[in-house]
């Protein structure tokens, strides 16, 4: 088992870094430790949405881009941190639409350089992004314009579980995106509450929900390691927290002063 | 037996939007969607109460109205097949067009004003039949001439794959329905309370009428019925603050 500094320390600057939506299971615990690092230039990719950690670590200044469907607070409202440096402009948005995350990661774990995807065409967000293509489908007889989106392929992905085994299988029950960005990922470093003896494999009921240990690359044990955002089947999420956040992140200096004490309080 | 209280404005979006879903089989409801998810539970309890075929509801952020066991790619496969029927979505902008934004106002990418994003707009709008757009707020910064930004379009080109789009429109003032061949909503029944010059003042598009535009039929003492309680009882499940909120203003008319 290890700490969470010595999961952090796996993470360099200049790494596309995979991370969940909001209640699929955030690993909030590795945010102070990722900032701490003293690392830039991160290329986020929310699979397929954003909130709070990557809010935090835009406002810390570590991340360079963000790859999103969307990113907001939930009912805390709008990610404070993240509008303000769409604003500034310092840094990169790559606008995307969920199934176009799901869709590029599905192709790295097949190994494959593309999937085409429906949809798309005639939109801003498809006019955006120069890395994807429009091309005509080879099997229709008519002309049929359709979408191509480059595989995903993520340095690292991080995600936080209910348990994980001492031989580095992690749970994941049915939130399966978890599943997709471990695959598409080369490395996959996973916060978990608790550590069973059992072998998770070993049972069929957890087998089925289980990601096993060939696509995880490290665990750490950590309690409440979601929060402020809740665990599925474990906690609800802290909507005062997140409340909280919002208004004192309005300001880069009202950020500045929440995240001293978010450190002290993980 | 007491007096069945008259319906509160939020239950005649509800009970329209169940009107619009009538016949569908499954419908799914994204995040953040209190009404529409009502909607969709108080048509299924209907059904039930009919003895009709069963409607399918998925639910996004529930547990126990969700059928979903394949992350949140799911709901895009099973769209992308056809299982799904209906769906809602939103937007800070909405033309007359029927296209929608959802990413922020001004000159991307840097918007003065900047939004949550695209979500699944982009595809959703394309493969589901029946898209619902919901807004409850109806002024001329949400309504516009020309959205600043398209996250999905309201109609596509010939040749393009498209088995869905939008569908109707429901505002807290009105119900529009698409029509998909002209591109334009045509405003079908004015809520209680509203008109159609207000209507028109706070509608930054020109869109198609009758001389004389009908009213939104109110809730009959059977869907109130099931919507106070059933469906509250459901809902509290996701949008436990919505739901108190609604018994709240029920109480306080009461």
């Amino acid at each position: 088992m290890e700490d969470l500094q010595s999961l952090a320390r796996l993470v360099e600057s200049g790494m596309r870094l995979a991370l969940p939506v909001d209640y699929a299971g955030v690993s909030m615990a590795m945010v102070h430790p990722l900032i701490e690092r003293g690392i830039s230039d991160l290329d986020v990719v929310c699979v397929p949405t954003g909130g709070l950690q990557v809010d935090m670590l835009v406002g810390a200044g570590v991340v360079r881009s963000v790859e999103t469907s969307a990113i907001s607070l939930g009912e805390a409202g709008g990610a404070p941190c993240f509008n303000r440096a769409v604003k500034e402009g310092s840094i990169v948005v790559r606008d995307a639409t969920c199934p176009a995350i799901h869709t590029g990661l599905l192709a790295a774990q097949k190994g494959v350089p593309f999937m085409p995807m429906r949809g798309l065409i005639g939109s801003d967000v498809l006019r955006y992004r120069q890395d994807w293509k429009t091309v005509d489908n080879p099997f229709a007889e008519a002309s049929d314009p359709i979408v191509l989106i480059p595989a995903i392929r993520p340095d690292v992905a991080i995600f936080h579980v209910p348990m994980a085994d001492r031989h580095g299988n992690v749970w994941i029950g049915r939130r399966r995106e978890l599943a997709a960005m471990a695959y598409a990922s080369a490395v996959t470093l996973v916060t978990a509450e608790r550590i069973v003896d059992k072998n998770l494999l070993s049972d069929e009921v957890t087998a089925t929900g289980t990601l096993p240990s060939l696509y995880v690359t490290a665990v750490a044990q950590v309690t409440r390691g979601a929060w402020p955002y809740g665990l599925w089947g474990e906690y609800s999420a802290d909507t005062q927290e997140l409340m909280r956040y919002a208004r004192e992140a309005r300001t880069a200096q009202g950020f500045s002063a929440y995240m001293a004490g978010f450190g002290e309080a993980a | 037996m007491s007096m069945i209280q008259p319906p509160l404005p939020r239950e005649i979006l509800i009970c329209t939007i169940a009107r619009l879903l009538d016949g569908v089989r499954h419908v799914a409801v994204g995040a953040s969607s209190p009404i529409p998810a009502a909607g969709a539970m108080l048509l299924r309890a209907l059904k039930e109460r009919a003895g009709a075929a069963p409607v399918k509801i998925s639910i996004l952020g529930s547990v126990e109205h969700n059928f979903f066991t394949n992350g949140s790619t799911e709901l895009f496969d099973c769209a992308g097949q056809g299982r799904i029927d209906a769906f809602f979505l939103g937007g800070g902008q909405i033309d007359g067009q029927g296209n929608i934004n959802l990413v922020g106002v001004g000159d991307y990418p840097r918007s003065s004003v900047r939004w949550p994003g695209s979500f699944g707009s982009a595809y959703l709008y394309f493969v589901v039949p029946r898209v619902i757009l919901f807004r409850e707020e109806h002024t001329p910064r949400v309504f516009v001439e020309k959205v600043d930004f398209i996250s999905a379009p309201g109609t596509s080109d010939e040749g393009v794959y498209r088995t869905g789009g939008p569908y109707a429109l429901v505002t807290g003032k009105g119900l529009f329905r698409f029509d998909r061949q002209k591109g334009r909503f045509r405003l079908d029944s004015i809520h209680p309370g509203h008109s159609f010059d207000e209507i028109a003042e706070a509608t930054g598009f020109t869109f198609e009428h009758d001389a004389e535009p009908g009213v939104t039929p109110s809730p009959d003492v059977d869907e109130l019925d099931l919507l106070r309680g059933r469906v509250l009882d459901e809902l509290a499940e996701t949008y436990p603050e919505f739901a108190a909120q609604m018994r709240q203003s029920l109480t306080e008319i009461a």
